[in-house]
């Protein structure tokens, strides 16, 4: 059981990493930065709750954390949204860079030995939080500010030509992504109720900018699907080794899963999750051309 | 300050910069001829790295090992780590060609498509460092240098000759290199795949068996500096692909992406700058000005110094 809740706290803690590197993906921006924002959540949450730090309570801090983290991320997005493409891949990884170099040098959250966080957060707090983020961003994509953030994705001259402010789309989608990254760290301090830089790396990154495309950009389920995916297959092949008492399965769990996204962009590119996957299996829309268009004549 | 250390200073960086000057130019050509980042570099970096050490220290069993010093004596072992790192790496990245580029062509009818080989390297990288990880674990490891501490001294400057040595073949291949691209037959099919794919192969340039060339050159600069890393630092472990070849991105876009000149002066003036950081603000702040730097430049000039404005526009 209590292997369990913790494999389910981290899976938690990765939707709302997802979510937060989602929004911008949702509107075709790549953002290889969430180490830094995560980072910026955990450290002021931990500063705001600890008794070294403010010593404000949890209820205050974590939204107080957010709220910072937002704010930077929306600085920050303007300079950072002027790069396109691979550059602003490299741009945000640069900001990861940057923001983990100063954190390790800030003597008042504890420079390389880290900090404490008083405040511990258990299941029973990171399952709603996990929840309400995914509705959230559901209800998000369902608005019109959804729709534009998808238009954008699709092609960002069509969009703006129908009237999207494509820069605001997406400094939003930026912040909002930002302050869901802030509220993730702060969890997870207040989880492990302790945190050190070294533990936001460049992996932290790209481990979650995988689980968004791997779950897929075009449904805002895509995330949840690919943090199940990621925390899910890793502990399956394990429990499997360890159930035909193979070493090297358990072992190189890793392994197989690494070649697993490999295979995954060879046979299903567009993630698990697509909008005709979904239409097909609710049957709520017919795909283009599907039986119903051919049956009414307005293929 | 003094200027005999801080002469010293600048000479380590350059000597760093070599290293960082060979990845540069890996990422460097792969984004100019083939317009992604390709993040299995930092790993075929590591890789190379473990072969050389795994070979020189016995890595690979006891048995191996004995074969091997029967086979070439102890003094060999040096050649044979090297030509081990050069061919692992030259295989690697054969596999890496298979599931990265060939995807990237296909069209789904979605934005982030150009994501695919990003993210096929990305797996990569998973796999690359956890197979090393899972068979030698993740603790540092040393070689005993081969070379001891031989250095030549020009005044009160130190400089050591392994360092040295690497510096100037660094250099010279990424010399050589450039003369293939602009002065023979296989440069200019790789310029031309550069400039336009489509348009290439209807002049008749096989997109589909140059593209692999294109990968095993990068994957032997990669090996190379991985080697030169080794000799020159004798300490390696699973994360060093993460921790030094990532630093060689920075160089390449203060280069500017595509250009190999550019990715060579961008890749020693990182390692200096590396080093006088360390120097002068203490280790726990080595990577801050290089990624601040990479970052004002990403914002003042969004395509990045020198960059061909044509590359990375749009795609990933």
């Amino acid at each position: 059981m209590g292997e369990l809740s913790a494999i389910l706290a981290i899976f938690c803690i990765n939707v709302i990493y997802a979510y937060g590197v989602y929004l911008p993906a949702a509107s075709g921006q790549l953002n290889l930065g969430a180490a830094g924002f995560i980072m910026i959540g955990a450290y002021a949450g931990a500063w705001l709750n600890s008794s070294a730090g403010v010593g404000l309570p949890a209820l205050v801090s974590v939204p107080i954390a957010v709220l910072y983290t937002a704010l930077i991320g929306f600085v920050i997005s303007f300079p950072i949204l002027r790069t396109r493409g691979v550059y602003m891949v490299l741009a945000t990884f640069a900001f990861a860079e940057v923001v983990g170099g100063v954190m390790l040098n800030l003597e008042f959250v504890g420079g390389a030995a880290g900090t404490p966080v008083d405040a511990h957060a258990n299941l029973s707090v990171l399952l709603p939080a996990a929840l309400g983020v995914a509705i959230f961003c559901y209800l998000l994509m369902a608005t019109r500010f959804g729709l534009a953030m998808r238009s954008i994705h699709d092609d960002e001259s069509v969009a703006t030509l129908f009237g999207v402010n494509a820069l605001m789309t997406r400094v939003a989608a930026f912040t909002v992504g930002g302050a869901i990254m802030g509220f993730g760290g702060a969890l997870y301090g207040h989880y492990f109720n302790y945190i050190e830089a070294q533990q936001f790396n460049v992996l932290l990154s790209i481990y979650i900018l995988l689980y968004v495309l791997l779950g897929g950009t075009q449904t805002a389920w895509g995330p949840l699907v690919g943090a199940l995916f990621f925390t899910a297959v890793p502990e399956l092949i394990r429990q499997f080794g360890k159930l035909v008492e193979v070493k090297w399965i358990e072992d190189g769990r890793f392994v197989a899963f690494g070649a697993l996204i490999v295979l995954m962009m060879v046979f299903r590119p567009e993630g698990v999750l697509t909008r005709t996957l979904l239409e097909r299996v609710f049957g709520r829309r017919r795909a283009h051309g599907g039986p119903r268009a051919r049956e009414t004549g307005h293929a | 300050m003094n200027v005999d250390i801080l002469l010293q200073q600048i000479v380590n960086g350059l000597m760093l910069g070599g290293i960082y000057v060979m990845v540069a130019v890996a990422f460097t050509l792969i984004i100019g001829m083939l317009n992604f980042l390709n993040f299995t570099i930092p790993p075929l970096f590591m890789v190379s790295t473990m072969m050389m050490w795994a070979t020189m220290q016995g890595g690979f069993g006891k048995a191996f090992d004995r074969a091997l010093t029967s086979l070439v004596g102890v003094n060999g072992k040096l050649i044979a780590g090297i030509v081990m790192a050069l061919v692992v790496a030259a295989l690697l990245s054969l596999v890496i060609e298979r599931f990265t580029y060939r995807y990237m062509k296909a069209k789904y009818g979605d934005a982030t498509e150009h994501a695919i080989p990003l993210v096929s390297s990305l797996g990569f990288l998973i796999v690359f460092e956890h197979l090393v990880i899972g068979r030698w674990g993740s603790d540092s490891l040393t070689i005993t240098s081969p070379f001891g501490n031989a250095s030549l001294h020009i005044g009160n400057i130190q400089i050591s000759v392994p360092q040295l040595t690497s510096l100037v073949l660094s250099l010279a291949i990424v010399f050589a290199l450039s003369i293939m691209l602009k002065r023979t037959r296989l440069g200019r099919a790789l310029r031309s795949i550069a400039e336009a794919p489509d348009t290439a192969a209807l002049m008749g340039v096989e997109v589909r068996r140059i593209v692999p060339v294109v990968y095993v050159i990068t994957g032997l600069l990669c090996a190379l500096a991985g080697v030169l890393f080794t000799i020159n630092y004798t300490t390696v472990d699973a994360y060093v692909g993460d921790k030094v070849a990532t630093v060689a991105i920075a160089g390449m876009v203060l280069g500017g992406l595509g250009n190999v000149w550019g990715a060579i002066v961008g890749g020693l003036f990182v390692g200096v700058l590396e080093v006088l950081s360390i120097y002068l603000f203490g280790s726990s702040v080595e990577k801050v000005p290089i990624w601040g730097l990479l970052l004002l430049i990403l914002i003042i000039r969004p395509t990045g110094l020198f960059g061909h404005t044509a590359i990375g526009k749009g795609k990933f």
